[in-house]
């Protein structure tokens, strides 16, 4: 079962001066186990829109429901938030106890596991982001380095196993090796997990060669939202509201007024080297 | 659950009261507290009503946000109202009933206390409503530099309070980002006993505090590399300067005061 957002309007401090509306008329569903990639613009409402996917956010009207759970309702709450993690921007901030073994089983305690159970998902989740174990256990998470502390508290949330994983821009503030390190946990545990995953980016090479949708944010509105292909096929649109497009769209774009006949829908790096070897090789 | 606390009170305008200098209104505002001392007869209170009202006009802000103010201490009010009630000695007897005595010493002992929070807390709010905290510790800096004299570390005091002051707002978003990311996690700080409810405040409390610790590292560093070192030589883009109605404003709390005191010693 998917999560169903309809018509979800959210207004900040409604009533007083500094009211703002920050999300319009945004309806749109997160299929089981796909990677929705959100786009858009600092300011376009993005963060503020995950954080109604697990309901620490209520819509001002429109509804959001997990897996038939309506997020309005106080204990059908408590249950659809078992199924979305959600790592916030930052996470590394939410780190808190004595050791890495401790902070990562803080979720799963809190879900009132065994401990047998507890300390296994512990050591699944620290190997699923690259932690080793041994070393890492008993260490405090404030001696770690800024990349490490980011796996640790991914595995946080990994342990409690979502069914649905929210990031909000994972990889903010990580050296090009942290970068990968974080996007390689996330496929690994799309692999094995077939868990949804929806994340939010700054980077559209990752969006683009990770994703299997991507929604469009712009002003508070859902833009647009399709698969890479096409949601990168007009990236002038894109362009136009101020967002970035991924290094192939945009090689792609300066061929296209330098005269050169691209294809449509050409957007990873793998597609565009097989199209001008191609290319070349006909000249 | 940190929507509804307003702190730093600051009321944008550009009233009469508003351009005072900051310096007047902390001395008038001390001036004014004990004005509201000397007062010892219930009626008397009507004339620091009246400067308050005035005030409140003057300085164009509504008067529900100046009531508003009061909201907090409104238990506090309520509580001594009716300790004062229940608890003063006196003679004539309004009602009886079994241990229960209400006399009319007591009540008007009670009316007499909660109108004197209540002149304090609304008189002394407008000046936080009128001055901004920079514009307030500023103020309160130039007022202390006197006593530098004799060591007392005026600036030091004055840049504390501005740091403070300006971290407020940026340590509540933080709190509140920690509270989600851990309610994310299944944090619960809402059920249980108290020593439950205590122990489920540490997952927000230790990054709150972690960060508040790397924050003022951050700072310190900053405004050092942009050679800070105190306040010595330092100038200041604006200089407080007193005015002509800074003089005014002090003529109509003195003259308050006086005829208080005249009409106590007259009158009554």
């Amino acid at each position: 079962m998917p999560i169903v957002v309809s018509s979800l309007n959210y207004t900040y401090m409604p009533g007083s001066t500094q009211e703002y509306k920050a999300l319009t008329d945004i309806s749109l569903t997160v299929r089981d186990g796909e990677f929705l990639g959100i786009i858009g613009h600092t300011g376009s409402g993005k963060s503020t829109f995950v954080q109604h996917l697990n309901g620490l956010i209520q819509p001002t009207s429109g509804t959001v429901s997990v897996d038939g759970f309506q997020m309005a309702d106080k204990k059908q709450r408590i249950k659809g938030r078992a199924l979305v993690g959600m790592v916030f921007q930052y996470p590394e901030y939410q780190l808190f106890e004595e050791t890495v073994e401790k902070d990562i089983a803080f979720g799963p305690r809190n879900r009132g596991l065994s401990d047998k159970e507890i300390s296994e998902r512990v050591r699944e989740s620290m190997e699923l982001v690259g932690l080793q174990h041994e070393t890492f256990r008993e260490k405090s998470p404030f001696e770690l380095s800024g990349g490490e502390k980011r796996r640790a508290a991914l595995a946080g949330i990994i342990a409690m196993r979502p069914k649905y994983l929210v990031l909000d821009e994972p990889m903010a503030g990580l050296d090009p090796k942290g970068r990968k390190d974080i996007l390689n946990t996330i496929r690994l545990l799309k692999k094995r997990t077939k868990c949804g995953i929806i994340m939010v980016s700054h980077s559209m090479d990752d969006i683009a060669s990770e994703a299997d949708r991507i929604a469009v944010f712009n002003g508070g509105r859902l833009e647009r939202i399709g698969t890479p292909g096409e949601v990168f096929a007009d990236s002038e649109a894109l362009l136009k509201m101020g967002l970035d497009i991924p290094q192939v769209s945009r090689l792609a774009l300066e061929l296209r007024q330098r005269g050169v006949e691209v294809p449509e829908g050409l957007f990873k790096l793998e597609d565009m080297k097989d199209f001008l070897l191609r290319r070349l090789r006909r000249v | 659950m940190f929507k509804n606390i307003t702190l730093g009170q600051y009321f944008p305008g550009n009233s009469a009261i508003h351009r005072l200098d900051p310096r007047t209104k902390i001395l008038l505002m001390i001036l004014y507290i004990v004005v509201v001392f000397m007062v010892k007869q219930l009626s008397l209170f009507l004339l620091c009503a009246v400067f308050v009202l005035g005030v409140t006009l003057l300085s164009e802000i509504p008067l529900s946000y100046l009531l508003k103010s009061l909201r907090p201490l409104k238990w506090l009010i309520v509580f001594m109202f009716f300790l004062n009630v229940f608890l003063t000695p006196g003679e004539r007897v309004l009602f009886e009933y079994w241990k229960v005595k209400i006399t009319l010493e007591g009540l008007r002992q009670a009316a007499f206390i909660s109108l004197r929070l209540i002149m304090l807390v609304s008189g002394t709010s407008l000046m936080t409503l009128t001055t901004t905290p920079i514009a307030l510790t500023d103020g309160l800096e130039r007022l202390l530099s006197p006593f530098k004299r004799v060591n007392f570390p005026a600036h030091e005091l004055a840049m504390m309070m501005t740091i403070a002051l300006r971290f407020i707002p940026t340590l509540m978003e933080e709190a509140d980002k920690i509270m989600k990311a851990q309610l994310a996690r299944g944090a619960d700080f809402e059920t249980g006993g108290i020593i439950k409810r205590a122990k489920g405040m540490i997952p927000i409390l230790v990054p709150l505090f972690i960060s508040a610790f790397r924050r003022a590292d951050e700072l310190a560093m900053a405004m050092e590399s942009r050679c800070y070192h105190g306040g010595e030589g330092r100038t200041r883009m604006r200089v407080l300067k007193f005015m002509p109605q800074d003089a005014l404003a002090a003529l109509t709390v003195a003259f308050l005061g006086i005829l208080i005191v005249i009409m106590q010693a007259f009158v009554f």
